[in-house]
């Protein structure tokens, strides 16, 4: 493995790139795209196009972002999709029960505050999940898989499995309005993606999740209250899922108990094809977003292609143990 | 009792698994105290019936986890294999040993497509189930449409039904295709991990990868034998679940392979490896059979089931964890 003048392109461009998985990614959203140029043409770049990506891009996004935290520390957090339903659900019903009627300061005041108790419900099932994982050292596939049933049971016995709908003009704009031609959602992604990206690499705390994803023993006896970290981080993890709650209400203008369960293995598809080391410890927020776009860009084009959603699925999936494969084919020692 | 006996005892009052069983009992009791129907041979029957399909998948994921791999694309494995097979059967004609044949050869060879991937291409079980998942699923339904079948082969509909017998009035049982798949599935795999040299040796490849392959382990030959078990187990409950069903629905089973893996920690095997038993699957099982029965039969909305579902999952694995951490702290100050 040690024949260095003869490496390939690819290893020069992993090199330069200083990560195999982004230079990877990289190559492969230029093929993507110069196939599709070919076969679709100038459709494939059009506005309407683009703009209909950037819609359906931030929701599988957040909650990416949000599973993706969890696999840094070495975790998984299976609950993010039924905490996003319970409480997108009590924010639906605080607004239907609330809003109508009522105008002025308190028709701004209820949405703000059926809002905060979404994040409010978010933040206890974090805390939940963190103290059962980090306090009672439950491995975080069983703690998050009893919290994700929990959740969904308490939202179907809450709402009787019946969708709620019908919110006022500023939620539906979050979910499909747009600031200049770009989507408000995007922003919504946007502004989670750089705070978490600016937590990851330039705190301590940052520091100290990527150390536990790749040793936590070893992190605990450095010093390191590894269980306050722990806790911390599915609180955050469980946040962005709530706020990924009010993008998909304000999308579909309802709410349900049911919603988005697809998406689940589709986020840790996304994030380990976006470099996010499966049993922690590497990955960062680019990578995650790069992952995002390429999976975006095969479901659009598949879609304007006029082929089956599911073909898609199967894309997908095809995809993650290409990109998975790279390091061994490249020769690369893999851990 | 001679000592030897005792020791075990001692050691089984420890297990996880004695929990278990206490806390089944418990609920058992006091269940059959609140509603007459629970304690009956019809509610039995029905529940080992309608869990079947849950417990062959948990069996083939409980092997996959000793080994310390995990697999989550059995569902979609089982919805492939029920529509190849039951097509099949359908065009061209087959009796049982055909169709069983057929979705355990269709279970074994996606099996060894996983462990190819896992092994060859030195991907983590993780990553590969979650592909192959997509993978076989999205090609099912592009190529079939999704369409439903709902003519099945008269024979394959009728089902089978043996050693009838009558307790009480007007009631008659029997072994129906359900229970006697899972009693075989049970029994083979107790078999394979108790009773053979590869079993021992899969709890070694779990335990300690490097060091099973040091100790001259075929590696690569155990996880092919592995990952193809959990396929032919999909195979087998696939068939049992249309022949239950009447029909072959392909986006129904994807979805529950949490439910599986459910089942099987509860019933203590361990995500690292190495750990986990066929009682403790029986009993986990068992647990979640009877509380979702149990919450029908107490009259509660079966909305609220799920929710009962996770308080109970919760509970267990933390109970569990806490008295772990209790033992090695006790063991640490010895």
């Amino acid at each position: 493995m040690s024949n260095a003048p003869t490496l390939s392109l690819g290893r020069r461009m992993v090199g330069l790139a200083g990560s195999g998985t982004v230079a990877t990614l990289l190559l492969l959203l230029l093929a993507l795209w110069a196939v599709f140029a070919i076969t679709i043409g100038d459709r494939f770049f059009s506005v309407n196009t683009l703009q209909s990506m950037a819609f359906q891009m931030p929701e599988l996004g957040i909650l990416s972002l949000a599973m993706m935290l969890a696999l840094l520390s070495g975790g998984l957090n299976l609950s993010i999709i039924a905490t996003a339903n319970l409480s997108g659900l009590t924010i639906a019903f605080l607004l239907t029960r609330y809003i109508p009627g009522s105008q002025g300061l308190a028709w701004v005041g209820i949405q703000v505050l059926a809002i905060t108790a979404g994040f409010a419900v978010a933040a206890l099932v974090g805390l939940l999940n963190g103290f059962v994982i980090a306090y009672l050292g439950v491995s975080p596939i069983l703690a998050t898989l009893g919290t994700m049933t929990l959740c969904k049971g308490l939202a179907i016995g809450l709402s009787h499995g019946n969708v709620i709908s019908g919110f006022p003009e500023p939620i539906v704009f979050i979910g499909n309005g747009t600031v200049f031609g770009v989507p408000f959602a995007l922003i919504v992604l946007a502004f989670c993606a750089l705070p978490v990206a600016l937590m990851l690499n330039m705190t301590p705390f940052g520091a100290k999740v990527y150390m536990i994803g790749s040793n936590e023993k070893a992190t605990r006896y450095s010093g390191v209250n590894t269980r306050a970290v722990l806790l911390k981080l599915y609180v955050f993890s469980s946040l962005l899922a709530g706020v990924a709650a009010v993008v998909m209400l304000a999308r579909f203008n309802s709410a349900n108990a049911a919603y988005g369960e697809s998406y689940l293995l589709v986020t840790i598809l996304a994030a380990v094809l976006g470099g996010i080391d499966p049993f922690g410890g590497f990955g960062k927020v680019g990578g995650l977003l790069l992952a995002l776009i390429i999976l975006q860009v095969i479901s659009s084009a598949f879609n304007l292609l006029n082929l089956s959603q599911f073909l898609t699925l199967a894309i997908w999936g095809g995809i993650l143990i290409a990109v998975a494969a790279v390091p061994r084919f490249a020769g690369k020692v893999q851990r | 009792m001679p000592e030897s006996h005792i020791a075990s005892f001692g050691r089984f009052r420890r297990s996880h698994e004695f929990w278990l069983l206490i806390v089944i009992l418990g609920l058992c009791a006091s269940l059959g105290f609140a509603n007459a129907q629970f304690l009956t041979m019809q509610n039995l029957f029905d529940l080992l019936t309608s869990y079947a399909f849950v417990g062959i998948l948990a069996l083939g994921l409980l092997v996959v986890l000793i080994a310390g791999g995990i697999d989550i694309s059995f569902t979609a494995t089982a919805s492939v294999a029920q529509y190849i097979t039951l097509s099949i059967a359908n065009a061209y004609g087959a009796n049982w040993i055909g169709v069983f044949a057929i979705a355990i050869g269709i279970g074994g060879a996606l099996g060894a497509l996983n462990a190819i991937f896992i092994q060859k291409f030195r991907i983590p079980s993780i990553i590969v189930s979650v592909a192959t998942l997509n993978i076989f699923y999205g090609l099912l339904i592009f190529f079939t449409g999704g369409k439903y079948i709902y003519s099945l082969p008269d024979w394959f509909a009728a089902g089978i039904f043996w050693f009838e017998f009558e307790w009480g009035k007007d009631s008659s049982y029997g072994v129906n295709l359900q229970i006697l798949a899972l009693a075989l599935a049970f029994l083979v795999t107790w078999l394979l991990l108790n009773r053979t040299n590869i079993g021992r040796q899969i709890y070694a490849l779990g335990g300690n990868a490097d060091a099973a392959q040091r100790l001259g382990f075929h590696i690569f030959g155990l996880n092919i034998l592995v990952y193809c078990y959990m396929g032919v187990m999909a195979g087998i409950a696939s068939l049992i679940q249309a022949q239950l069903a009447q029909s072959v629905a392909p986006t129904v089973l994807v979805g529950k392979e949490l439910d599986v893996v459910a089942a099987v920690v509860i019933g203590g095997a361990s995500l690292m490896g190495g750990t986990g038993t066929v009682l403790g699957t029986f009993l986990g099982l068992t647990l979640l059979a009877v509380l979702q029965n149990g919450i029908i039969l107490l009259g509660i909305s079966s909305y609220w089931s799920p929710f009962f579902v996770g308080l109970v999952i919760l509970i267990s694995v933390s109970a569990t964890a806490w008295s772990q951490r209790e033992r090695r702290t006790r063991g640490a100050r010895r």
